[in-house]
């Protein structure tokens, strides 16, 4: 989190301005400004659910390509799985910040196709699409050439470069729970610590039968 | 990190992106609620207005949460409320921040005895006797039930584990004892020692990481191979209940230790071309396909077998980390902790009289012999690939059947929607005979739901009708769903009640976490709404007979995760029980029918030997009708139970 450039000015939530710099924050908040809900999160807190928002994102967009980049069926399934748990958590995690009015990066209502760029920047430098080479930030996340490279194949080819890719992404929000958990005090408020849980548990799943995809896959002729 | 941008921004795979996630959205219409007839679509939404649709189950009480509880500011799990369990006429609901007592000696109009702000997470509440058990798994849950957290990395202040009240006086809980363990405990199971009434067991599920062993001593996250680590065991807590403040634990199972390669019951419906392609849900559920080809079953054994293959061969290890290299990523997963897969429990349901436990355990579904409790044994390992994340298990009361639930999503999100597969996040059916567990199908809430209901399986429990396997179960703001599983393969939903959700514009977390069958009633912890009592309704498939007969089984005690044997006395209503069953399934002539209600209302207007001897009677020609019914198993216990009426007359 910390290596993300700080080019407005400094803000108490490094990522948060950050991500206000790359122009991928919602306006999204209520019309009507709901109560005020009292403090119960931390700085860490925040930055793992805006973070996570934007892991998710990706994985939403990396699974979305199985039917047209000629995914095996049983991969498409799991595909379909994950990009319809992963969008759901990007709602869910969305209202959990702007219900305290906290900055909600909105990556998929960002890159409708009419949108447009923003500010100087534009959706290209959505971070984590190429997330550089501090593995703290959003770590398991594809580069952008990872990306182009999977968007490229196809077949068992994109199969691979999937598995392989999303096992990481996956372990990368792994790794997020961990650091969330490590923190003083943070991995504390019950919505956070139960969705946090789930993703450790359900990710470790989803891993497993990842790894058992890409051995049968590792088994037949690579093309 | 800004030097690699510019390729980036060039890049045609950003509008590939950009397409893509349109394409994602555009895929998520509002739900088709015209898809289905059902009166549980498009209910209006509210907090306590909501609109409700019901059949064969009447609210006849609710009460508010708990103003400690903020009943007005719903929407987190802060103040959810969570699970229920049931001592003599008290109903214990457990609070993601305290617990409540409720006096329901009359259903219809419970009493709030007490209620208490204790921060623990998920607070997961069983009762034996004189004592209640909480689960505790938040990290800023305190010895002390203080809601301030705790602030540093290693505490001598943190709570993870069981809670222990006793609850002699209701009105005034003390705490009597706080059993730490390494994982906190998300659920827990009690189960009392076959041989000595003086103790009871817990079984401890924890989900949350391995706590510093600066904090708990000998707590290690370390692979399956090393004896030492916390994860891929269960904790046993043992509890004399004269002393409950000497509970402690005595046995770390290691229910995982050799899990390799699970028999599964083939590809699930949802992945097969039907079922991915199945958008609008079925009104009564999906059938599995009649015959699973030989060839997906092959898949389907071949995947699990390697599901674990990372642990036992190098080789594969080595494959997998090359594959990572070739796309320039370092192959990390050590680092990450163990190896993929599950390492504990979600939850376990026993059933002492069986001598056998359900484990719904991350990946798997466990089937556990737990005749020396202390040393629980898997027996079996079901996986489905149709299945998220296994939630909890229900034996039907003969044990030839277990039910897992699969709680996809986690609670917290809409899994009903038109547009979720009828078989995701749903129950899955399994046959069980000779200590095999075999999948037959499927069974889903089946009202389309919208965006703004968190809805997917989650706990419930037996209702006592004899002759029947029936079972309650919340859907969270999916309501209350009954339904039989008398035919696994076929489960028929039979009673509902359903508000609309909290709110109409956002999803605002809510719902029933459990609905339990106890002593006539049917109680509701619903997250956000409070507590909701109904009584069930006679209908088209359950009549007044057959709820009279479920209402005569009383216990003292119940922890649906302890389930206990269903046994039915001797009496009227359970005959007529089954007399209207032979009815409904057309088991036996009409003119058969007719003269055995002739003879039960005979046999009960009289009385001493009259009665016996009417009965007797009846019992000889019911032994007769075995022949001639298409439901000999039925007209059997409808002997069965005239025999045992005449007997005691």
């Amino acid at each position: 989190m910390k290596a993300v450039p700080q080019r407005r000015r400094s803000r108490a939530l490094p990522l948060a301005v950050g991500l206000f710099a790359l122009g991928i924050i919602a306006a999204r908040l209520p019309a009507q400004t709901p109560k005020p809900v009292r403090k119960d999160y931390t700085d860490a807190d925040v930055m793992f659910m805006q973070g996570m928002i934007i892991h998710h994102a990706q994985a939403v967009v990396m699974s979305e390509w199985a039917p047209t980049h000629g995914a095996r069926h049983d991969l498409q399934i799991l595909c379909k799985r994950i990009a319809l748990s992963q969008y759901d958590e990007i709602k869910l995690m969305q209202h959990w910040l702007m219900d305290r009015h906290l900055p909600a990066p909105d990556p998929l209502h960002m890159l409708s196709p009419h949108a447009g760029p923003v500010h100087d920047s534009s959706p290209m430098n959505m971070p984590g699409m190429d997330m550089g080479p501090d593995p703290m930030m959003m770590s398991g996340m594809l580069s952008a050439e990872q990306m182009r490279q999977l968007d490229a194949a196809h077949g068992t080819a994109f199969d691979r470069l999937y598995l392989t890719g999303m096992i990481r992404h996956h372990q990368g929000a792994i790794a997020m729970v961990a650091d969330l958990f490590k923190t003083p005090g943070a991995g504390e408020q019950p919505e956070i610590s139960g969705y946090a849980t789930d993703i450790d548990a359900g990710q470790r799943v989803e891993i497993a039968r990842m790894q058992a995809m890409l051995t049968t896959l590792t088994s037949s002729p690579a093309k | 990190m800004t030097q690699h941008r510019p390729a980036f921004r060039r890049s045609s795979i950003v509008w590939a992106t950009l397409f893509a996630a349109a394409a994602l959205v555009a895929a998520r219409p509002a739900v088709a609620q015209s898809n289905t007839h059902d009166p549980r679509v498009g209910l209006r939404a509210g907090l306590y207005d909501a609109g409700v649709a019901a059949k064969g189950l009447d609210l006849v009480a609710h009460r508010n949460k708990p103003d400690i509880f903020h009943p007005m500011d719903p929407g987190g799990l802060t103040y959810a409320n969570s699970d229920m369990a049931f001592g003599g006429h008290y109903a214990f609901q457990g609070n993601f921040s305290g617990i409540q007592i409720w006096d329901i000696a009359n259903p219809l109009d419970p009493t709030l005895v007490d209620a208490d702000v204790c921060f623990t997470e998920q607070g997961d509440v069983s009762v034996y006797g004189h004592l209640l058990f909480v689960s505790a798994e938040n990290r800023g849950s305190r010895l002390d039930c203080g809601t301030q957290g705790v602030q540093d990395s290693v505490s001598k202040q943190r709570m993870l584990g069981i809670r222990i009240f006793d609850i002699a006086d209701p009105a005034h809980p003390k705490q009597v004892a706080d059993v730490q363990t390494c994982r906190g405990s998300h659920t827990h199971t009690l189960v009392p020692d076959p041989k000595n009434k003086g103790i009871v067991y817990v079984y401890v599920s924890g989900l949350a990481p391995v706590r510093s062993k600066n904090e708990m001593k000998g707590c290690e996250g370390g692979d399956i191979t090393d004896p030492n680590t916390a994860l891929f065991r269960i904790e046993v807590i043992r509890v004399p209940l004269a002393h409950p403040e000497q509970a402690r634990i005595v046995s770390s199972a290691r229910i995982f230790n050799d899990l390799l390669a699970p028999p599964t019951h083939g590809v699930a419906y949802a992945d097969t071309a039907n079922g991915a392609a199945a958008r609008i849900p079925p009104r009564f559920g999906p059938k599995m396909p009649p015959n699973t080809s030989a060839a997906d079953s092959a898949h389907a054994m071949r995947l699990a077998g390697l599901m674990f293959a990372e642990r036992t061969d190098a080789k594969q290890v080595s494959m997998l980390s090359d594959s990572l290299q070739a796309m320039g990523i370092k192959f990390s997963l050590p680092s990450f902790g163990p190896p993929g897969g599950p390492s504990q429990c979600h939850d376990i349901t026993v059933y002492p009289a069986a001598g056998l436990a359900g484990g719904a355990c991350s990946g798997y579904g466990l089937l556990l012999n737990i005749k020396d409790p202390l040393h629980p044994v898997r027996i079996q390992a079901v996986a489905d690939s149709n299945f998220s994340f296994w939630h909890s298990a229900t034996f039907s009361n003969d044990a030839s059947k277990l039910i897992f639930t699969d709680e996809w999503g986690g609670g917290t999100q809409p899994k009903c929607r038109a547009t979720d597969p009828i078989d995701w996040g749903a129950d899955a059916i399994f046959t069980l005979k000779h200590d095999k567990l075999t999948h037959v199908g499927y069974f889903k809430m089946p009202a389309a739901q919208t965006e703004d209901e968190n809805c997917v399986a989650h706990n419930g429990g037996l209702v006592p009708v004899p002759g029947r396997d029936i079972m309650s179960q919340a859907w969270y703001q999916g309501g209350v769903s009954i339904f039989d599983f008398t035919d696994p393969a076929h489960p028929k939903e039979i009673a509902y009640y359903d508000r609309g959700p909290i709110d109409s514009t956002k999803m605002v977390l809510g719902g029933y976490w459990s609905a339990y069958y106890y002593n006539g009633y049917l109680y509701g912890s619903e997250i956000a709404r409070g507590l909701d009592v109904f009584k069930l309704t006679p209908t088209a498939d359950l009549t007044q007979n057959e709820i009279d007969a479920a209402n005569l089984v009383r216990f003292e005690q119940l922890n649906p995760q302890d389930q206990p044997r269903l046994v039915w006395p001797a009496a009227f209503p359970v005959a007529r029980a089954y007399l209207d069953q032979l009815t409904r399934d057309d088991g036996l002539s009409a003119t058969r029918r007719t003269a055995i209600a002739d003879a039960l209302n005979e046999a009960e207007q009289a009385s001493g030997a009259k009665r016996a001897g009417t009965l007797k009677k009846l019992a000889g020609e019911l032994a007769g009708d075995v022949k001639g019914s298409s439901d000999v198993k039925r007209v059997r216990l409808l002997e069965n139970v005239v025999r045992r009426m005449a007997a005691k007359s």
